[in-house]
Order: structure tokens, then sequence, then C-alpha cells
């Protein structure tokens, strides 16, 4: 339902795999840019909207829309009744779907879909994480953009689950070092690296499928303080925050209405503030699952309860399950990322 | 945080009379706030002198004050009603500038009234243009550059630093006016000179020009804990340099990248915390240079305004309600959202489908003023369309507005601006002109601006070109452009189409009218061909979530989808058709009608459905009605809906001509018209039938006859005899109707009205279905208006109210006082008989008005409206008695004399009349259109109305012309400029005014006149004798009020059109007839006879007073 922004949600690796309906109806209008890529490619597998603009208008558009999705090879249809399609989809969940330019023959495309995978139980974090480790320097998009690069701070390992860029510009921004690392990298090849904070970045899938990098929170979380060290202060978005949710011990579902879009009011419980975040996901950590003595819930969402963000009573780690990184959507939750900065520049006096 | 406990009583200000740039949106916002406070169990006290709104209905508020908007007066209803808070940000700028003067001389303080809402200084931050932009640079942001200059050298100064073009601002002119556009140095010298001259301040803001830039809108709102939310986005069609009120907008904002609309969201959070807004929404304006993305803040307001309401209406967050709420201490988390009740208030409308606004204007009744479209707002109404695209959204937009289009083109219709070039051919050589010239009226912005850019499509010019030259978006234009090219397509398809054609016509917003047009059909057998083929509207639910969670408001639009989500129930139901745009000649009055139909139909167990397209309604509020259907007010549209619901009947006679206008279509359709039939409301709009119903029933009129030629109207002149009433048939507000003199001005008026309706095309007479109607004028006649109620046996007359301005002067434009109060009893007996010998004769059920006019003490019908009339809120707010309720109770088959057995008012009212006098005054804009001479005539130009409600005559009309923005004079100088026939009967007045210590002036003839009555009068030059001359007199406010009843012949009018004009412009109160002369004597003697200071009433006193009529 966001009514900006479909450059960045086709290029979110949390789309892998999907279709994505567009409520908005006129889509393309701005056309395409290098800028508002969120990764290297697109990643949702289909595109459906109810008019696609046939000229693209904005200064910093590249191309239209139809050329960067032609040149990528990405189907995508309009004129459809999206509307009734969202209703369709908010009423029986999300469903899985096939979109047909040629066939039209409704019995040959069930039975596609039926033979498509389901999203339950698959782990699709192996086919969107990066394949080696890298280093990010861009800062976060602003209109009047600085010429003095910031000095680097701290050193930020990014572990990757289909990372939206937006989340290490935001780091860079804010004086950080930013590595990324593939999802499968172990703690100990992690640790080695000698970080000042880790993030845990938002993927695509089933959390409960992707074992191997909840073990991998596990360590650590642990091997530090086994080391007799300070813990590292770890942040987890989305998907992050998911697998940081199960290597504490607590279980995930899967939502019967996903949380999609740019407008879910989200509380703070520690300020009571309100802000409005972006949202992009199937699961959902159980709140009631939460083992209470290690972990409090720090933010809800107010439209259905359900559990939006956590923190470690006694270990520097905590998330959300919205994206402070919002691109697109609304600003309100970059304080996050100044509260991870907080916790490393405290680890980082207590390091030494 | 709960509400707060610590405030039991509420007082919330109005915005009074509608005026351009300040209209029904205030209505709609208070009506919100009234309900919501005391729902919550506040005591809430209103003051709002326009009588013809929603909120000033008695049962509404606990205490309503119909007074005048003024410091003075909402001083005397604060010591009065002793409230804790007073709520000024729902009330437009009159109620903010009222908070800001009430705080700024401590009668807040002294009363210990708290303001809530907007606090002093955040209004004050955010009003006074030095301040804010102050603030906002030092919150970080950006704005035009700028400097305060007060003398020439200082300017020239500034301009070193800004470049040209720029913006030149006096300060504190009214409602903005004197501002400029500079381009060059020449031109600067000239216009800042100008400017310091205009400002009472000698103070001048020189401003950064960024026209051309693309202009934005955010809706915004904060509650105490600092949670903001963004509710609405809004791009301008037009770009930067035409007034936002005067643009076409479109949410959600179309042409901007996530990025870039996150920058305006992130801005417009430090606006609102730097301003310190504490609690509610406000509005702020944005432009963008579309080049480099480079953003600066035009403006905030710090309140509910014209854009909230189009916000409200365009997502259905009910923004005026929860700022309310958030103003008494509620957050937004508390606070559900109505639609899906199951979600809170805090959170971000998402919208899937697109909304047009379109205003609609009203230069054909001020010719002599610049159309060009600038930065000072001058539409009178607007329109609002919900479609799925842009294209369908615009076309609708384009049918409702009620200008005679069917949509974007495809209608046959030309326009008087339009460019008539050839096809472009780069070779010839008139190429480069004509380009020039295309060019030049589509940089200058106008009225008709969209039909023009359709007509340089179709000459061939590129979108890029266009673009250029008018800095619209290239998206907007390729819109119109995709528009154009299905039109194309659908002439060149045979009739009857495809379905393909036809779905993809309908999808893009085309009207069966447009598709008929270009196949060469009519409009039926397209609506036949369209549902042969199945192709039918579906209707989708205004949500504020985009369909992420089920809706439980009624509120829809149409479009050409696969799903329909409107169920319909099998409830009896009646559907009330609403009033349209706002224009001059039907406005609030007709919505506050369509609204109290609303809750009689409730009130006695029917399901209502709501159409109308004007967002800034309380009729389009959707908890108003059962259904709303947010469509225009066309016969295909309505239709639709009626054929989709199913109803009982349908009322049309509250939403003004505009519904009544469908009868005809919709009963030969088979629709039922509840109320006065189809053929009764003919007869009455038809002359010729109506002539004769006179005839039999022996009711005096006026001589008349048509003509469509000049021939014939010489002769119906030879007939009839001069002075004549002439007028298009036709015509509501008066349009171009004229009185004529002689034969010469009748020649002139003929051949103009042949030439404007043949096109273009050679012709001598006018279409023998439009002639011209000719009337004998009755000169010197008192005009009286009636409104009555009947169920076509019983009569019961609501209200008798006898005009103070002459016959001759538009109903609409005079102040009127009811009771009447120089009528004799035979008069009042004659004009009752004749309306109920008239009520019985057409079988009016409902409501009828009927003008008169009395000559040598003969009454004289002048017309009959089967329907409710612009007046029915005034008596119904004067009288205690809802007439439109009651008519509406009729309508649904109740019968009058149960009705009355129900209203126990309405006896009383009939047998003891009233013990107290209201009088409205009508409100009128010239100030918005400079040039155009101030008079009064039968064509009605006036924009809204008040009401002065007092024991006397005296009191009433003070207040009623207080209330109207006049700055009534009790003391100082008058300076008299009359008209020969009108010396000899001002004498005694002005000898009255003398004797009140009033000094005289007077130009030579009068002067000259008064001396030799022996009358102590200074003599003043006119303009053309030298100085210092009148205007300078008036300038100099030297003089505080002026009287100028101008002479018929038009060269003598001309010598009294500067002093007219400069009283306007320096807002000195002026006075142009005679009786409204004797009136403001009148109350002159009244003030100073009552011994008490003026007092404040509520309606809610006034109606339960005792009911004996005072000698
Ligand atoms: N610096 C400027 N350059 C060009 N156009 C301007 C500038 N400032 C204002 N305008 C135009 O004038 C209109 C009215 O100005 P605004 O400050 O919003 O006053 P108002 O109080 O009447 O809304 C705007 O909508 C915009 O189109
Ligand atoms: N024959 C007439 N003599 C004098 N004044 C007239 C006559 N006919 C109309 N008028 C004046 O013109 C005004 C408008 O005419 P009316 O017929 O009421 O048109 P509308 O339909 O616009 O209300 C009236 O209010 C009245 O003042
Ligand atoms: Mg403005
Ligand atoms: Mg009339």
């Amino acid at each position: 339902t966001s009514m900006t922004g479909y450059q960045e949600i086709l290029t979110d690796p949390s789309y892998q795999g999907q279709i994505v309906v567009m409520t908005e109806p006129h889509i393309g209008n701005v056309g395409a840019n290098k800028g508002d890529m969120e990764s290297r490619k697109v990643f949702a597998e289909g595109f459906v909207a109810r008019e696609a603009s046939q000229v693209a208008s904005n200064w910093r558009s590249e191309e239209t829309l139809q050329q960067f999705l032609i040149s990528r090879k990405i189907p995508a249809i309009d004129q459809i009744d999206t509307r009734s399609l969202t209703k369709h989809l908010r009423d029986s969940g999300v469903m899985r779907g096939v979109l047909s330019t040629v066939d039209f023959d409704v019995d040959r495309l069930l039975s596609k879909i039926r033979g498509s995978r389901e999203m339950e139980g698959s782990d699709l974090v192996k086919e969107v994480t990066c394949s080696k480790p890298y280093d990010w320097e861009d800062p976060e998009w602003t209109l009047s953009p600085s010429l003095d690069k910031k000095k680097v701070q701290q050193k930020v390992i990014v572990m990757d689950f289909g990372l939206k860029q937006n989340i290490l510009r935001c780091l860079s921004s804010r004086g950080c070092g930013v590595t990324v690392v593939p999802a499968k990298t172990s703690a100990k090849e992690i640790l080695d690296l000698n970080p000042d904070g880790i993030m845990l970045t938002n993927g695509p899938g089933d959390p409960a499928a992707v074992t191997y990098a909840i073990q991998t929170i596990r360590d650590l979380l642990r091997l530090p303080l086994d080391q007799g060290k300070k813990s590292i202060p770890l942040f987890g978005i989305c998907l992050g925050h998911q697998l940081l949710g199960l290597a504490l011990g607590a279980k995930t579902y899967k939502l019967k209405f996903g949380h999609r879009g740019c407008n879910h009011p989200v509380k703070d419980l520690t300020t009571g503030k309100i802000e409005i975040t972006t949202q992009n996901h199937g699961f959902c950590v159980d709140l009631d699952s939460l083992p209470a003595k290690d972990v409090e819930i720090t933010h809800v969402n107010l439209n259905d309860g359900t559990l939006e963000g956590m923190r470690h009573r006694r270990l520097p780690a905590f998330s959300v399950q919205y994206h402070p990184e919002s691109s697109g959507g609304p600003h309100d939750s970059r304080y996050l990322f100044d509260r991870f900065i907080s916790q490393i520049q405290e680890y980082q006096k207590k390091k030494n | 945080m709960p509400k707060r406990k610590d405030i039991q009583k509420i007082l919330i200000i109005g915005s009074g009379p509608i005026v351009i740039g300040q209209a029904c949106e205030f209505d709609y916002s208070g009506t919100q706030a009234v309900k919501a406070l005391r729902a919550e169990g506040y005591k809430v006290v209103l003051i709002n002198s326009n009588p013809a709104t929603i909120m000033t209905d008695p049962e509404l508020a606990d205490a309503t004050y119909v007074e005048p908007l003024t410091p003075e007066f909402v001083e005397k209803v604060i010591e009065k009603e002793k409230p804790d808070a007073i709520l000024p940000t729902l009330g437009g700028q009159t109620a903010l500038n009222l908070a800001v003067a009430l705080s700024e001389s401590g009668v807040l303080k002294k009363h210990n009234v708290e303001l809530i809402g907007a606090k002093l200084d955040a209004i004050q931050k955010a009003e006074d243009r030095k301040l804010f932009k102050q603030t906002m640079i030092e919150a970080g942001l950006e704005v035009p550059k700028s400097g305060i200059a007060y003398n020439i050298q200082e300017a020239e100064e500034i301009t070193k630093d800004i470049g040209f073009p720029l913006i030149i601002r006096p300060s504190f002119t009214l409602g903005g006016s004197g501002s400029a556009i500079v381009y060059t140095k020449d031109e600067f010298y000239e216009k800042a000179i100008a400017a310091l001259e205009s400002s009472p301040i000698g103070e001048v803001l020189i401003e950064e020009s960024v026209l051309g830039w693309k202009e934005f809108e955010l809706e915004v709102m904060r509650d105490c804990a600092d949670n903001c939310v963004i509710i609405c986005s809004i791009e301008n069609f037009d770009p930067m340099g035409v007034h936002t009120g005067d643009s076409i907008t479109v949410a959600p904002i179309q042409t901007l990248t996530d990025k870039e609309y996150q920058v305006l969201r992130d801005q417009s959070f430090k606006c609102i915390r730097a301003i310190g807004v504490e609690t509610g929404g406000s509005n702020i304006q944005f432009a963008m240079d579309p080049k480099t993305g480079r953003v600066v803040l035009i403006e905030m307001n710090p309140r509910v305004s014209r854009s909230s309401a189009l916000a409200s209406k365009a997502t259905g967050f009910p923004i005026a309600k929860i700022a309310a709420k958030l103003a008494v201490g509620f957050r937004l988390d508390e606070i559900s959202n109505d639609i899906t009740q199951k979600t809170p208030a805090c959170f971000e409308p998402s919208i899937d489908y697109t909304v047009v606004k379109v205003p609609r204007f009203a230069f054909e009744k001020f010719t002599q003023s610049d159309q060009t479209l600038n930065s000072q707002m001058k539409s009178v109404g607007e329109v609002m369309a919900i479609g799925r695209t842009f294209k369908e959204a615009l076309q609708k937009a384009m049918r409702g507005l009620e200008i005679g289009r069917d949509g974007l083109g495809g209608d046959g219709k030309k326009i008087k601006t339009s460019l008539d070039f050839k096809m472009k051919d780069e070779n010839s050589p008139e190429y480069q002109t004509v380009l020039n010239q295309v060019k030049q009226r589509l940089k200058i912005p106008n009225c008709d601006r969209i039909f023009n850019i359709k007509n340089a499509l179709q000459m061939g010019y590129s979108v890029k070109e266009l673009s250029e030259f008018t800095s619209i978006d290239p998206w907007f234009i390729q819109q119109i452009k995709e528009i154009l090219d299905i039109g194309s397509e659908i002439r060149s398809g045979k009739f009857p189409l495809s379905k393909e054609l036809m779905r993809k016509a309908k999808q893009n917003g085309f009207s069966d009218r447009q598709i008929a047009y270009f196949t060469g059909k009519n409009e039926l057998e397209i609506r036949n061909s369209r549902k042969k083929l199945g192709i039918l509207p579906t209707y989708k639910v205004v949500d504020t979530c985009a369909g992420e969670f089920p809706a439980l408001t009624p509120y829809f639009y149409s479009t050409y989808e696969e799903e329909d989500e409107g169920d319909v129930s099998n409830d009896a139901k009646i559907v009330i058709l609403g009033g349209g745009p706002n224009r001059i000649g039907q406005g609030i009055e007709f919505d506050y009608c369509c609204v109290h139909a609303v809750m009689a139909l409730h009130e006695i167990g029917y399901k209502t459905i709501m159409v109308n397209c004007n967002p800034e309604t309380v009729s389009t509020d959707y908890d108003i009605s059962d259904r709303l259907y947010f469509e225009p007010l066309t016969f295909e549209d309505v239709m639709n809906v009626i054929d989709k619901e199913k109803p009982e009947g349908v009322i049309v006679q509250f939403g003004g001509q505009t519904p009544l206008n469908l009868t005809i279509p919709l009963s030969e359709a088979g629709v039922k018209i509840l109320g006065t039939s189809p053929s009764s409301i003919d007869a009455s709009e038809d002359r010729e039938k109506f002539g004769k119903i006179l005839k039999e029933l022996k009711i005096t009129h006026p001589e008349y006859g048509s003509a469509c030629t000049v021939q014939e109207a010489k002769k119906v002149a030879g007939e009839i005899g001069f002075p004549l009433m002439v007028r298009p048939s036709y015509v509501l507000g008066g349009r171009n109707m004229r009185i004529v003199y002689d034969e010469k001005m009748l020649e002139s008026y003929v051949s103009d009205a042949i030439e404007s309706q043949s096109n273009g095309v050679k012709k001598s007479r006018l279409e023998s279905d439009h002639p011209i109607l000719i009337d004998r004028f009755l000169n010197s006649a008192k005009e009286v208006d009636v409104d009555a109620l009947s169920d076509g046996e019983t009569v019961f007359i609501g209200g008798i109210m006898e005009h103070i301005e002459e016959a001759g002067i538009h109903s609409g434009d005079s102040a009127c006082m009811l009771p009447p109060q120089t009528l004799s009893k035979e008069e009042i007996k004659t004009i009752e008989e004749v309306t109920e010998k008239l009520a019985i004769k057409l079988k009016v059920k409902g409501l009828l008005n009927i003008q008169f006019a009395i000559q040598s003490k003969k009454v004289y019908i002048l017309e009959v409206n089967p329907r409710a009339s612009r007046t029915t809120p005034f008596v119904s707010k004067a009288t205690g008695i809802p007439l439109a309720k009651i008519a509406a109770k009729i309508q649904a088959g109740l019968s009058l004399k149960d009705l009355i057995n129900q209203y126990p008012k309405m006896k009383t009212y009939a047998a003891e009349g009233l013990p107290y006098i209201a009088v409205k005054e009508a409100v009128l804009p010239w100030t918005k259109f400079p040039g155009t001479d101030v008079l009064l005539s039968p064509e009605m130009r006036s924009t809204g109305e008040v009401m002065g409600i007092d024991e006397n005559f005296g009191l009433a009309f003070y207040k009623s012309q207080i209330g109207a923005g006049t700055k009534v004079p009790e003391s100082g100088a008058i300076l008299f400029t009359l008209k020969d026939g009108d010396k000899e009967k001002a004498l005694p007045i002005a000898k009255a005014l003398e004797a009140k210590g009033f000094k005289l002036l007077a130009t030579e003839g009068t002067h000259k006149f008064f001396e030799s009555r022996g009358l102590t009068v200074k003599q003043v030059k006119k303009v053309s004798e030298g100085r210092p001359h009148v205007v300078d007199f008036i300038k100099n406010q030297e003089i505080q009020l002026v009287v100028n009843t101008p002479s018929s012949t038009q060269t003598a009018q001309s010598d009294g059109f500067e002093v007219r004009a400069a009283a306007i412009r320096f807002h000195i109160p002026m006075i142009t007839t005679l009786s409204a002369l004797e009136a403001f004597k009148e109350s002159i003697e009244a003030l100073t006879k009552s011994k008490t200071p003026l007092k404040v009433q509520s309606l809610q006193d006034y109606y339960s007073e005792s009911t004996v009529r005072r000698p």
C-alpha cells in the first residue's frame, strides 16, 4: 500500500520469489534511477499495477519503468483491478500466484501454481545473500550531498540475509566502516574481523528455515562472554529480528495478514512515542513465546498488537520487525541507528 | 493522555460569511468539531455570523451566537458564557485573527480563557511572514530569499541579492492585494513605489520568485505527545504562481520519487514543531525546482484549511474531528479510525485511487477585471472527483463543474479564449508568429488553460513544448494527451462501439455524452448500448487504507473495474441530490438544505443516499447520510446510482438549480421525483406556462415578452415601454440580466446576445428556444422574498422578507429584514394570498420561494422557484422553524397539518410573529476583482451572507453591517455624491446624520443642492477637478463613509467609478443606494437611543423568549 517507492520495493531482496501488487494506481510516473536501487537487481518475480505510466517525469529519472523492467526481464502487467486483487489477498492471505501474458488456460496455470514452492519452510536467504564479503562507503541520499566524507569511527559487520542497501547507507552516514558478509559466515569468522557492532539484516522467507544463521547468532551472543570479553552490540532488522528471536528461544509463525506498506503505526514502549513505519514481513515472532527473563518488549504494532521490537535485558542486543532504514517510507525510525551507534560507543569505551 | 478534565466549556469561533478563499469548508470543520467535543461531554459555545451554516443549527451547540465576528462581539460572548477555552483553529483565517486580537488585547487573560489547538506565539510565527521566515531558517529549512523594505532605496538594495523576477508583497493590505510579480528593473520602480504606498505601514516584502516551480501541499497532524502524521499529500497541476485555491490539484502526489517525498515529509514535521502548533492539523505548502529538486517552504497554515477539507474527503480521514479531539488532550493512538474501527487514528492514510480537484471561477460576472490567475485566489468553488486514474478523475471533475462541459473535450464546445490556429507547419512563414502566440496564451494562466492545452495538443504541439510553455509537469500533459488519443479512437470507431473500446472509454472517464458526440448519437443511445455490452460502473469504497483492512464506511465512488463493492440493502431509501460546486448564486445555503433533508428523513425512518461532488460541504461528510456517493451531478452519474440503489424516490428540491435541472430527464427515465411534480416544476420555470397560470389566478405581474431579433425586441419594448429588464432565458443568479433604459441599450444587448450564441458564425437571430426575455422594469419598487411550505393542500408561510434595496438589485445581493417593517397590512395580505394560491395551484410539495415587487402599493410577482431557496436557512435560523426538514418530511408523504402539530413553534410564529428582528446582509467579493465597478445590479455577485439579530431594526441592521465586515462609523465625516433624482430624498437623511454629529462633505452638484437647502457641507473636488480631490480624502482616511448613488446613464457612472474603487481599496464603508442610507441612519439612531450597550444573545434564548410581539 505504499504510494511511492516502487523501485525500492522491486529491488528489495525480501521480495525474492514474490509477485508484487501495488495498490497505488499510477506506477512508473517517475521512472527509475540508480540512486533508488536497494540492491544490485530486481528481486520481485513479477509486478502488477493498475496503470503503468508511458512516460517518466522526474529530474532524477534515468529510464522509464518499462525500460527498467524489460532490460531486467521482469514480467509486469497493468490494467488490472488491483483493489479487487488486494482485497482477495487480504481475505484469503498471501498465496502463490502465476502471471501470464501468453497462456490464458486456467487449468494449466493452476497446475503451474500448484507446482511452485511454498514460502513456509523455505530458506530463501541462501539465494539472495552475497557470495563474498565486501566493504560499503556510500552515505544516505540527501538533496544536497556534502562533499566531505565522514570519518570512520566504528566498524560494523553486516550479515547479509538479503539486505536493503539503505541499511548500509544509514550506517555509513553515521560514521560506520561497513563490511558485509554472506549469511553463512560463522560467528568465529565474524569475531575475527574484530567488529564494534553487528547488524542482522532483513531478508526473504521463513526464518525458521535459516537454521545456520540462528546458530551463528547464538554463537555471536555467547562466544565473547565465554572468552570473558564484553558482548558486541547487535542490531536486527526484520528477518534479522526474527532470527534473533529464534536464537533467544522464541518461536515464529506466519501471519494471516502479512504487514506491507509504509503506514503502520508502531509504539516505542520505552519512550511512548509513535512512529510510522515501513513494513514487509509475512512471519512474526510470537509475543507469548519470548523468554521474559531475558527479553524485554520494546515496540508493538498499534494496528494488531503484534511484536515489533525487543531487546535483551542484559546484553547489548536489540531488534525491530520493521524497517528503520525505510527506503521507501517515512524516516521516523532512524533513531534506532543512533541507538545502535551509542551502544557501539559504549562498547568501544568498555572494550579498552 | 486522556482528555482534559480542567476545562468544561469551549468556545468555537466560526469563519463568518462565505468569501473567496473561505467557504463552506469551515462549516464542515466547525460542525465536526462541535459534534466531537459535545460527544466528549464538553459544553460548546459557538459564534458565527453566517446563518446558512449547519454549525449554527440550534441543536448542535449548547449555545449558538449568530453575532458579528469582531473582537468586541466575541468578548461580549466570552463575558456572558465564561468559557474555559477557545478553539480557534477550525474557523479559518477569521477565527485565528480573532484569537490573536483577543489574546494581544488581554481579553483572554482578563477572563481567564485559554487558547487550545494553537497558542498565540505559534499563530504569530505562522501568520507573520517575517517571523515565519526567520523561524524556518532557524529550523534549518529553506524559504524563498527575501527582504523587508520601508523605502525605495532599501527595496533596491534587496533586489541586488535576489535578482529578477521577484515578488513584491505590501504588508497588511486587505486579502493580500497589491502584490505583484516583477520581471524587470523598470517595472520594479513603478511596482515598488505603488506597493510601498498601498501598505498602511509602508512596508513591503520583496521575495525571490519561484514561478514555474512545482507546488505541493502536505496535511500534517500533531498531538500533544509530539506524534506527527501526514494525512494527505497534494500536488498542484498548476505551477507556482497560481494560487493553490485556483489550481487543479491531485492527491496523492504523482511526480515525486519516494526520496523526494520523504524530504517534504521530514520538513513538514520540522516546520510544525518549529512553529509550535501543539495539537491539530496544519497545512504546509512547498515549492520544488523541477530541475534540481531544491525545496523551499512557502507557507504554513496553523489550522484546518480548504486543503484539509479536501484531504479529509480525499482520504476519508476526518481531520477536523480528530483535530478537535487532539485539542482537548487526546493522543492520536487513543482515537480510533472511524473507517476501520479496529485501527487507531495515528497512521497515514494510503489511497488506491486518484483524486482531482478543479476550481470553478466566476469571471463572467466580473468582465472588467483582469482574468489572469496569480497569487491571489479568485475561484468561487470547486469540485472533487475520484477515479482510479488521473484521467478518469479529471474527466469526472470537468463534467461535475457544471460549466456546460461533458468532460475534457468531446462536447463540441469552444471556449472564448480558445486558440484557433492552423495545424502547425514548421515550413510556413507564419509558424514563428503562431508559435509565439500559442506560447503567450499558455504562459499566462487563465481559467480555461486546460482547454487551451488540449487545443494546442490537437494542433500538434508536443507534450514537451507545452510543458515548457506552461511549466506544468509533462506527466500531466501526457495524461491529457492520452485522453485525446482515446477520444480520437472513439471518434474513428463505429457505433456501436466494441466492448473493449467502450470499456476503455469508460475507464478513462469519458461520459456517455462525450461518446455520443464522437459517434453522432444521443446520450440515451450510448447508455443503452453500453448497458447491452454489460459495461456498468462498479462502486469502490474510500477506506483510508487501500484495501488493507475491511472498511465500515459507506463512502463510494464509481469507476469501471471488475469488482463492485457496494452491496445494496433492501431498506426504504431516498436519494438526495446535492448542489455541486459552489458558485455565485448557489452556495452553502443549498448544502444546508440538503443536510437538513437527510436529517429529517432519518427522523422518520428512511435510509438516505447523498450524491454530491463538492468537497467543501457538510453533505459530503460520510457520516451525514447512510450512503455517500461522491459523484458528479449529471444525468448519467446520478442515473447510475439510481439504477444500482433502486430508491423509493429522488429529492431534487434542495440542491438549488443543479438537481432541479435533472428533474425532467430523470422523470422521463422513469425515476420517481418526490415532492412537487416535474410538470409543476416545469410550469413554474417555463415562461409561457407560468404566464398562463398567473392569468388564470389573476395574479399581477410585470408585462413581458420575448424576442429573438433586434426588431422583435424593439417591438416588445414599444408595447411595454422603457425601462425594461432583459435577460437570456434559463438563468440563475441573474446571469447577464440588465436594466435597459433606451432603444440603443436594448439594441446592443440583443446583438451581443446573438453574437455570443452564434459561436463565431454570422447570425442575425437567436435560436427560438433561447429567446431574450423582456419585462417591464419596476422602477422604485420594494422587493419582497417569500419562503413557504406546502403539501398541495395546506400552505405555511415561513417568512416574508422585505428587501432593503429596491427591485433591480438581485435578491441575493440585497439586504433584507424579517419580519418586514414597512409593508402595509394589505400588501402582506396580498402576498400571503398569492403565495397560497400559487402553492395550491402548482400542488407544491415541499418548499416554494416567490419574489415580489411592490410598486405604488401594487404587488407584482417577479418569479417563483419551486424549490428551497437561498433564504431558506436564513428564515429557519431567524424563526427557529426548520423549513427544509419539514419540507423533506412533506416530500416523504407526511401532511403539513400533522407536521404543524409536531412543530409547536410553527403555530406560535404564525399567530404572533417574532419579538425580534433579523437582517440578512450580502457580502461581495469586490476586492478580489479590481477594475470591476462596485455597483449592485440584477446580476448577482455576492458570495455569502451574514445575519444580524436584535430587538429592533436599527440594531439588527447595525450588527449585519459589522458582521459583513463594514466598519460602520458612529462619528466622523460622510461624503455624499448623489445622482440628481436622489438628492431631494437624501436631504432629510443627511440632516438627521448631521444632527447626530457627522460632518458632511459633498461633490459639486450635491454640495450645491445641500447648501441651498440650508445644510453646512464642505465641498470636495472630483478627480477631474484637480487635487486634493475626493480620492485623496479617502486615501487619507479623512472620510469615514462614502455615499454614492450612481446615475443610470453610462457616462455619469464613470465619474463615480474612481470614488467607488478608492473606497474599496482603502476599506472605507460605502453605500450605493438611498434605502441602505436610510437603514444606516436608523441604526445610528438606534445605537444612540439604546441606553444599554449592545448585547449578544444566543439563538436558543431568542427562541425561548416570550413570543409576544411588541407593538
Ligand atoms: N516566491 C514565490 N514565487 C512564486 N509564486 C509564489 C511565491 N510565493 C507564493 N507564490 C504563489 O502564490 C500563492 C499564494 O501564496 P501563499 O503564500 O500560499 O498565500 P495564501 O495565504 O494566499 O495561501 C501560492 O499558492 C503560490 O502559487
Ligand atoms: N420586472 C422587474 N422589475 C424590477 N426588478 C426586477 C424585475 N425582474 C427582476 N428584477 C430584479 O432582478 C433580480 C433577479 O431576477 P430574478 O427573476 O429573481 O432572477 P433569478 O432567477 O436570478 O433570481 C430580482 O431579485 C429583482 O431585484
Ligand atoms: Mg497558500
Ligand atoms: Mg430571484
